[in-house]
């Protein structure tokens, strides 16, 4: 196996079985989301229960206040359902 | 069957090997600890838990340097194992039954994950009901799993065949199960040969050396290894895009397989003076045989002692060991059945609502055939049932009467139960 090859790339250009041959960063996990959370800043104590109970690691916190980042929030819901002070509602993603 | 090689002197003649009794497990024990193991994690379960026993106490008493992991359970034994084999470690674990049941879900991973780890499956029936004693229906239960399966015949290829389990592991990067019939083999005593250790250290080249692949994003060839230096994810997602093509790696790593099977038995062979037919099949009296037996494990010396008898009252009858299960020898087992008129399907094992699962193989390897043997598939041995030679006798008979009939009625066929 030699360098870079271009994709998609067939089974004889992949690492040994199952070693990924991009950084998993890559493999963006939040597409398949049917709510997305809104966080409304107003209300939000920064309280970082979200940022503790999410299971994807997608709420951002930048030392001010926090964000989600879309690329990997499942909107599983958790964070809106741990938000002490109701801060985080969850709404439909749009179906086209 | 084992055959001592008459051609040429081993590399280590039989002198030069202690002769030691011990049963199955023991056995298993002993080789492992001659393989330079780095890590064994295991749950005990019976028939299995002599290996983990006699193992434990060479750890105790400070004759190996393996990192022991007493686990809580079988799904936890394969899974540290998984984790050390990714750390570059040679692992091993050994288990029976609903052990090997509860593994299930860690036996693919060590397979897709290429991860040469060696398992001892002491065969055992499966629950319910509750039942220790030997079965195939274990071994079948992992049968789609991607690893290798060796079955032995008696308590000195399982420990030769242990041995070997760890070089074909690494050579075709998977994973390698070698069966043997619980109590039948892991609880009986019998006189082996043991290579000295040096000799199995030389055999296996060392330590393990882990295979290189490379990584794009590190822009080189690095070990296939959990290595902070070259880091690497082991067991990401890899949804439609590229499962597939990974599964293809499998795939083409099977085929492989076989090939490194022959190789490392023959090469262990030389070494040792033992060899077992070719190392995937053991075929005995099949040349003009009209009625050949096909069979697994510890069965194969009760049905070649039959067929000797049955030889010697002018009946044409063979049958063949089939050694090596995944990869399943297809193109070598139509060689040896094709001539014959019926090839009875011995399995200690039943898939409900179809066939015993080798006889779905057998059939498979005979389909393209133009002229076709009659098959027949005998169930037998279940939890453990005795086989003893009047009972394969009579299967011979109904086999040869079926061979002079032209046809079969009944084509599965239970061996040993009541009515
Ligand atoms: S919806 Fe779930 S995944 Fe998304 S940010 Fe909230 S807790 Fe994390
Ligand atoms: S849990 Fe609610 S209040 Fe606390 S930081 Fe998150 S959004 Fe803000």
């Amino acid at each position: 196996m030699s360098g870079s090859k271009p994709e998609p790339r067939g089974w004889r250009d992949l690492p040994l079985s199952a070693l990924p041959y991009k950084l998993s960063l890559e493999y963006k996990t939040g597409d398949w989301r049917a709510l997305r959370p809104v966080i409304d800043q107003s209300k939000c104590v920064k309280c970082l229960m979200c940022w503790l109970f999410c299971p994807e690691m997608a709420i951002l916190w930048d030392g001010k206040q926090v964000s989600v980042n879309l690329d990997y929030c499942k909107g599983c819901g958790i964070c809106a359902h741990e938000c002490p002070v109701k801060a985080i509602k969850m709404i439909p993603e749009p179906t086209e | 069957m084992i055959f001592f090689s008459k051609k040429s002197k081993p590399k280590i003649p039989l002198e030069k090997q202690k002769l030691m009794t011990v049963n199955g497990d023991e056995a298993v024990a002993y080789a492992v600890k001659q393989c330079y193991v780095d890590v064994v994690a295991a749950y005990p379960i019976t028939p299995q838990t002599i290996i983990v026993e006699k193992y434990s106490e060479f750890v105790a008493d400070g004759e190996v340097h393996t990192e022991f992991i007493p686990v809580e359970s079988e799904h936890s034994a394969m899974s540290a194992c998984v984790g050390a084999a990714a750390a570059g470690a040679r692992a091993f674990t050994a288990t029976a039954a609903n052990g090997l049941a509860l593994m299930w879900e860690i036996l693919y991973i060590a397979a897709s994950l290429r991860l040469p780890i060696v398992l001892a499956v002491v065969n055992r029936a499966l629950s319910a009901p509750i039942n220790i004693h030997c079965d195939h229906s274990d071994a079948m239960g992992m049968r789609d799993s991607g690893w290798i399966q060796i079955f032995a015949e008696n308590v000195q290829e399982a420990y030769d065949t242990t041995i070997q389990a760890f070089k074909i592991a690494e050579k075709a990067l998977l994973p390698v199960a070698v069966n043997l019939d619980g109590f039948f083999l892991s609880h009986t005593l019998e006189n082996i040969y043991m290579l000295p250790d040096d000799a199995v250290y030389e055999f296996l080249g060392g330590p393990r050396k882990v295979a290189k692949t490379y990584v794009d994003y590190l822009g080189k060839e690095v070990e296939a290894k959990l290595d902070p230096a070259n880091p690497l994810s082991f067991g990401p997602l890899d949804l439609y895009d590229y499962y597939f093509e990974h599964k293809m790696h499998q795939v083409e790593a099977m085929k492989e397989a076989k090939k490194i099977v022959k190789e490392v038995h023959d090469e262990y062979a030389e070494l040792s003076g033992r060899s077992y037919g070719d190392g995937i099949l053991v075929p005995y009296e099949v040349e003009d045989a009209d009625v050949i037996v096909t069979v697994l494990g510890s069965t194969g010396g009760t049905v070649r002692w039959v067929v000797k008898k049955l030889r010697q009252k002018g009946y044409k009858v063979g049958t063949v060991r089939i050694r090596l299960f995944r990869p399943f020898p297809f193109e070598e087992l139509r060689e040896i059945l094709k001539g014959a008129k019926v090839v009875g399907v011995m399995d200690r094992a039943i898939s409900f609502g179809s066939f015993g699962p080798s006889f779905l193989e057998v059939n498979t390897a005979l389909y393209d055939l133009k002229e076709k043997p009659l098959l027949v598939n005998y169930v037998y041995g279940l939890g453990g049932r005795d086989v003893p030679p009047d009972l394969v006798e009579k299967m011979f008979m109904e086999l040869l009467e079926d061979a002079k009939k032209g046809v079969v009625e009944n084509k599965l066929r239970f061996l040993g139960v009541r009515e």
